[in-house]
């Protein structure tokens, strides 16, 4: 019989006066006692709801119930399956959007925390057990993946399971893309990204870092070194800015370039290297989970105010509610419903201060969410030492400039059937290069379907 | 980058030891590594087809300029160099760019060696009793800003190499983004190539110094760091 108690087994966090001012993870982890406790509540389905809600299938109740019985690397096996990166999944996965939105325990009272269990699982197999490397017969077929975020990864996982020699091709010197340049320490630290990635290396993944395909080599170039079939999962890099007044002031950011700074860059360590503005007051323009990120990186690095500033109302931020929730917690100030007009700076050009007008709602727009229309007269100033843009990013142009033969729509991304296949044969691309900027999971679901969809085309060749 | 060569596999770079981290990359030694180098990154340089060609460098610059004047001299295109530096001390490639040109002019600020004077004063005397149809200009960005004022005078088309803080190179950080034409543009992916003649130049300026302050502590850091 399964726990009826309607509520989440709690799972431990820094206090938020005390997580403001370090880069430690914010979310402690179950302990097996916790783990055990929460498993107790999945009802076990038959229909298995939660299974549809996951981009990677992973076969949710059949590890559930090998953690009710206490038997955690039987359950890391099952994740692991269809999961390539279930460390990382179990800490910025929107599940509530995804697995937990669709579990029945959530009509009444709190669904499973079925990410708080499969962060258990990964993390206790990590830490207690020896990886096992299982025997995979090689099929002398050669896959090229660009790029190793969250859809390399698991589209070159995938295809190393199933014999592939895979090799990744990575434009930075580490591998890991968002998830180690973008996702900040606390919410996802560098240490358990890395042990994902050696859990493909040991697969037999090669990766090669400091190759910038479209730049060092182009698409066309890996396939005549004797690739059957290349991957594109290059994301959505490029950073996007206002265009407004001011915006080239000292002391204005793209998100990307704090975030990176901060993380790949390890300006986060008091005395390293790497130069970052230890602001007072920041305002961080964007409503996502990248404003969230800048902002409470800049609260961690010392600043004393930090705003967000966004244009609608809380209800259309597209941040994971978590976030938003961490955030506040953390004394992020959110300033709803004000969009800024220009950036000030002083006779040094730096940044003093950042005007924004009010906002008021109006009718619904092609994305379904309410208008934000200036309210006019009603222009504010913000006392700010450094504003960071987190206005979205669009897909990085250096393959689309150097395969013409790919095509592209009117915003960059890449085009693609419905299995991921790209216009020139025995391409595919998947995750943000494909969709624009999006979230991890959807990303790695599409670099598994484009893994099946290779496997399909390849198993036959010869 | 200054050159390289495809028989030995080895590429050509020239540092000039200002801040921290090239502090460091001047104390290597033969031999030494390090950890990674990535490119070539950015778009190539579109001359045209130019009959005359002034190549302008300045400083360090003149790493960049001495590539650009042999691809031109090597297409035929004839070809003057005009190299500016502070002082005697810090002239380079002297040799290498009188071999890829039909003229070479050298000036120091102070004097010390060539002609006294800077760039601009070479280049308003040439332009005036000659004519030429492209000028590239490579150096700190003041230089290149008044080369581009003087040629916009005389209506000759010129490039500007924009060297502007970058962290990746491949266009995600936008910390290079200078403003062209009234677009915002990333050096890194667009350019670094650019019309001199659009070039916001004064703003580019005053975003080179976002890190000054960051930046002369860590040049003390490193000083202490290099004994």
């Amino acid at each position: 019989m399964a726990d009826m108690s309607p509520v989440k087994t709690k799972m431990p966090e820094q206090e938020p006066q005390i997580r403001n001012k370090n880069f430690k993870e914010v979310a402690l982890g179950y302990t097996p006692e916790m783990a055990v406790a929460e498993a107790k509540r999945c009802l076990n389905c038959k229909n298995k709801p939660c299974v549809s809600g996951c981009p990677v299938n992973v076969k949710i109740p059949d590890f559930i119930e090998k953690v009710a019985d206490g038997d955690f690397e039987g359950a890391y096996k099952i994740i692991n399956e269809t999961n390539s990166l279930p460390a990382v999944c179990g800490r910025v996965c929107p599940q509530e959007m995804q697995c937990e939105g669709k579990c029945v325990r959530g009509i009444k009272g709190e669904s499973v925390g079925i990410g708080r269990l499969e962060r258990f699982v990964a993390d206790y197999y990590r830490e207690n057990c020896e990886r096992i490397i299982p025997k995979i017969e090689k099929n002398g077929k050669k896959v090229a993946v660009i790029g190793s975020g969250p859809s390399g990864l698991s589209c070159a996982g995938d295809l190393a399971k199933k014999g592939y020699e895979v090799t990744v091709f990575e434009a930075f010197h580490t591998a890991g893309g968002v998830l180690v340049y973008g996702i900040p320490e606390f919410r996802l630290p560098k240490s358990i990204v890395k042990s994902e990635i050696d859990g493909l290396k040991a697969l037999g993944v090669n990766i090669m870092t400091d190759m910038v395909i479209g730049k060092v080599l182009t698409v066309d170039e890996i396939i005549d070194m004797g690739y059957d079939a290349v991957f594109i999962g290059s994301g959505a890099g490029l950073p996007m800015f206002m265009g407004i007044e001011g915006e080239d002031s000292v002391g204005v950011y793209s998100a990307n370039e704090y975030l990176t700074r901060i993380n790949l860059m390890k300006a986060y360590i008091d005395g390293y290297d790497t130069p970052i503005k230890h602001s007072k007051a920041v305002a961080v323009v964007g409503g996502g989970n990248v404003a969230m990120d800048a902002a409470r990186s800049a609260k961690r690095l010392g600043a004393e105010n930090v705003y967000i500033i966004y244009r609608r109302s809380e209800e259309e931020m597209p941040a994971r509610g978590e976030e938003i929730h961490h955030a506040k917690q953390e004394k992020i100030e959110f300033k709803l419903l004000c969009n800024p007009t220009r950036v000030i700076s002083d006779e040094n050009s730096k940044v003093v201060g950042i005007e924004c007008i009010k906002m008021e709602l109006g009718e619904s727009d092609s994305s379904g969410r309410r208008r934000p229309v200036p309210i006019e007269g009603s222009e504010v100033l913000i006392n700010v030492d450094t504003v960071i843009m987190a206005l979205g990013t669009s897909p990085n142009p250096l393959i689309k400039n150097t395969a013409k033969d790919i095509e592209t729509n009117k915003r960059g991304c890449i085009i693609v059937d419905e299995n991921m296949q790209t216009s020139k044969d025995g391409v595919y691309a998947g995750g943000d290069a494909v969709t624009g900027a999006a979230t991890v999971i959807l990303a790695m679901g599409a670099g598994k379907k484009a893994a099946q969809a290779i496997n399909e085309k390849l198993k036959t060749k010869n | 980058m200054a050159d390289f060569d495809r028989s030995v596999g080895t590429v050509t770079i020239i540092v000039q030891a200002v801040g921290y981290t090239t502090k460091r990359l001047a104390k290597l030694n033969e031999g030494d590594s390090i950890l990674n180098l990535a490119g070539p990154l950015g778009k190539p340089t579109e001359f045209g087809t130019p009959k005359k060609a002034s190549v302008i460098g300045g400083g360090v610059g003149c790493a960049i300029a001495y590539p650009q004047a042999k691809a031109l001299y090597n297409m035929g295109v004839k070809t003057e160099v005009i190299a500016g530096f502070r002082s005697k001390d810090i002239v380079i490639l002297e040799d290498e760019m009188k071999r890829v040109c039909d003229n070479l002019y050298i000036t120091t600020d102070d004097g010390t060696y060539g002609e006294k004077g800077f760039v601009t004063d070479v280049l308003k005397r040439l332009a005036e009793n000659d004519t030429y149809d492209l000028v590239i200009a490579i150096g700190p960005v003041p230089m290149m800003k008044f080369v581009s004022l003087l040629t916009k005078k005389y209506g000759i088309k010129t490039i500007v190499s924009l060297n502007p803080i970058m962290i990746d190179g491949t266009g995600m950080c936008g910390g290079c983004r200078v403003t062209v034409g009234g677009e915002t543009k990333f050096a890194c992916v667009d350019g670094p190539d650019f019309d001199g003649h659009k070039v916001d130049f004064d703003s580019l300026i005053k975003r080179n110094g976002f890190y000054r302050e960051e930046e002369t502590h860590a040049c003390r850091m490193g000083d202490i760091y290099n004994g």
